[in-house]
């Protein structure tokens, strides 16, 4: 057996290339893989401690967060989709036409 | 209880090995002559034209997204399987309630027409 | 699943159904008659709210303990179904001219307050979860509803991404909770932790919590995504984002950290001490240097953010607790009738392609709309906190509960802030009447009515307010 802590450190590590990466990286598609670096990070924190614990709430934490990121991703990736077709062009730095 | 992992890591190198063992003889034994005509990308032996990279057309996201939405719902079928006996017919009716729902978007994105190609 | 089970989730349940069914007859409307499923949806919001109403002293938990009924989330849900409807007759007259006009708006806004319900009565953090997800996706969908014009999408794009990464620090803090006490579920944190279990993985679980409601409620350092959403979202829907996702996000805030951290409070007041006085000074300072109005309102809402987060700061302490969620409540309803009246106005007045959005189109206003502006003015007094309206009794109420805390700095801040805000609040009134100009309006009845109405019961409220604080008091005795 794996001890619980190195789940738990991978898991932060992982959480924390995701936070950096939708601080620093500028294409929107990136920016939202990061994001679900950091979904998948809390993921398996959570199924690592539900084995601890031996509870499943956990477990089904996990369901529900696989889901809902899944819808997430339909709404985001119609949106750059959009994006795409107005302005042929997605960077996020180029998208300044909202300033004051 | 590292050593466990002994035998997993014992694979992952003789599966290196053997790759780089398999692309080395061949670099290191095979006839180089090189020609314009054989560096060129293969199509099926006609003179490749237009970009490597192609745009797709915009259908394929519109599909792709409907794939990810139902297809992810399945998630919740799986667990619900496994202890179908013991819920009986009360996660029957929830499921059907959760199956109903599904259908909602699913005839909703039928009758937008979301699932015709042209 | 048992009767009452179901009767916890009642006035939730009928609005889920109602949306779903309205989704698949919006179909079968013609597309120039879209007015029918607004009125559909209005009338949806309607049954559910008398439902609401009903439920008013019934207090039970739901489907195992995941879900709560009591005076509190009674209170949440009923102002948050008077914001779907008052965002629906905003939206009314609002999308028809501006081209905008499908069914989809009033269903997705109809889900999105589905979601703000299921928040007020979550009681397990996998709740808390679903809810703050039902609540965004369709919000992020509205703010992009605008598919022509680049700012629409822009705002929708920008939202989207932050909003997910919000939703990330929830989902982790979430799993560190769990890691730490070995339930998802509020009372049940509540019992592990006074057991004394691993703390450090707690508090940093109930921070990362707090950082991603902080971007919910748009809190400084979090905001920064707020004046580029609420500018480039068409007017009627930053309206109802600026209501109603606050209300959401104070009432999980709230029933969060006071039912599950309570043993952290000596942790965390400080931290809410600074975010609410840096919310408070960032935007009222920044609002000033703003001409265009919907950044200004932006602005505006970030800074009352800061002044509901004030309510947060005492908390910890049992006897000062009830009044100050009490006042917090008080001040989301002020906020939530002024925010939509003042908003109402901004949609009076703008025109296509973000014409008619510079506070310099105000000018001779006054003149021409006498009505339209003395409404105005009397949603500028209330945002400022100033006689005779609700904006006034709120900030009353809640400087009040925070120096009885002990917090008298932060109320001194508050204050502070208020007078500096008046410069760009008075700015706008003395525009519409001192200023020449040739102000066009484009109005509707609906609109009328929604603004009348708020500009109403944000200054007749204001001179009866003892019984609104009453229930509100009523409804969060229970918590503690």
């Amino acid at each position: 057996m794996v001890p619980v802590n190195y789940y738990i450190i991978l898991s932060a590590i992982l959480f924390t290339i995701g936070a950096v990466g939708v601080l620093i990286r500028r294409n929107p598609l990136v920016i939202f893989m990061s994001v679900e670096l950091m979904l998948n990070a809390a993921n398996l924190a959570m199924v690592a401690f539900s084995s601890v614990y031996k509870s499943f709430s956990g477990q089904i934490f996990v369901f529900f967060v696989i889901a809902v990121a899944a819808a997430e991703v339909a709404v985001g990736l119609a949106l750059i989709v959009e994006i795409f077709k107005t302005k042929h062009n997605i960077n996020v730095d180029e998208m300044n036409s909202l300033k004051g | 209880m590292l050593l466990e992992y002994i035998a997993i890591a014992v694979m992952i190198a003789v599966a290196t090995l053997i790759a780089f063992i398999a692309i080395g003889l061949g670099e290191l034994l095979g006839p180089k002559k090189k020609s314009e005509a054989k560096s060129m990308p293969y199509e099926s032996g006609m003179n490749p034209y237009g970009e490597g990279t192609r745009r797709m057309p915009v259908r394929f996201y519109l599909v792709a997204v409907l794939f990810i939405l139902f297809d992810i719902e399945v998630v919740f079928f799986l667990p619900w399987a496994i202890v179908f006996r013991q819920l009986g017919i009360f996660g029957l009716i929830e499921m059907i309630i959760f199956i109903v729902i599904l259908l909602v978007g699913y005839v909703y994105a039928w009758k937008k027409g979301a699932l015709e190609w042209e | 699943m048992t009767q009452l089970d179901f009767q916890t989730l009642l006035p939730l349940t009928i609005l889920t159904v109602w949306a779903c069914v309205l989704l698949i007859v919006d179909l079968f409307i013609p597309k120039n008659r879209k007015g029918i499923t607004a009125v559909l949806a209005a009338l949806g919001l309607a049954v559910t709210l008398s439902f609401t109403i009903l439920q008013i002293g019934r207090e039970n938990s739901g489907y195992s303990g995941m879900v709560v009924l009591d005076g509190f989330s009674t209170f949440v849900n009923a102002l948050i179904l008077v914001s779907g409807l008052l965002g629906i007759a905003l939206a009314y007259g609002y999308v028809k001219r501006m081209g905008l006009e499908r069914g989809e708006y009033y269903t997705l806004l109809l889900f999105s307050v589905v979601g703000m319900m299921l928040m007020a009565q979550a009681a397990d953090l996998i709740v808390v979860f679903i809810a703050l997800e039902l609540l965004s996706i369709p919000l992020y969908v509205l703010a992009a509803f605008s598919r022509t014009s680049a700012e629409s999408e822009e705002a929708g794009i920008k939202y989207f991404l932050l909003g997910a990464f919000a939703t990330g620090f929830v989902v982790y803090g979430t799993a560190l909770v769990f890691g730490a006490t070995g339930t998802t579920s509020l009372v049940g944190i509540v019992g592990s932790a006074s057991n004394g279990t691993s703390s450090l993985l707690l508090t940093i679980g109930a921070a990362l919590i707090l950082v991603g409601f902080g971007f919910k409620v748009a809190a400084v350092p979090f905001h920064m995504w707020t004046p580029d959403v609420y500018q480039g979202a068409p007017t009627s829907v930053t309206a109802f984002m600026a209501a109603g996702a606050k209300i959401a996000g104070f009432a999980a805030l709230l029933r969060v950290f006071a039912t599950a951290f309570p043993t952290l409070a000596t942790d965390l007041t400080d931290i809410l001490w600074a975010l609410s006085a840096v919310t408070m000074i960032l935007g009222n300072v920044v609002a000033i240097s703003q001409t265009n109005i919907k950044r200004m309102l932006a602005y505006s809402s970030i800074a009352h953010a800061g002044y509901i987060l004030m309510a947060f700061v005492p908390y910890g302490n049992k006897d000062i607790m009830p009044i100050s969620i009490a006042a917090g409540l008080f001040y989301l309803v002020s906020y939530v009738f002024t925010n939509f009246g003042a908003w109402g106005v901004v949609i009076a007045l703008e025109k296509s392609e973000g014409k008619g959005l510079e506070i310099g189109d105000y000018a001779g206003l006054g003149r021409k709309y006498p009505a339209l502006a003395a409404a105005m003015t009397v949603f500028m007094l209330s945002l400022i906190g100033l006689p005779p309206t609700l904006g006034l009794v709120g900030k009353f109420y809640l400087f009040r509960a925070v120096i009885a805390g002990g917090y008298t700095g932060l109320a001194i801040i508050g204050v502070v802030t208020s007078l500096v805000s008046a410069y760009y609040y008075l700015r706008v009134v003395v525009t519409m009447y001192m200023k020449d100009g040739e102000p066009t309006t484009e109005r509707e009845p609906m609109l009328d009515f929604t603004t009348a109405f708020t500009a109403i019961v944000t200054v007749v409220v204001s001179l009866v307010p003892q019984w609104l604080f009453l229930l509100a008091s009523n409804a969060v005795l229970k918590l503690f």
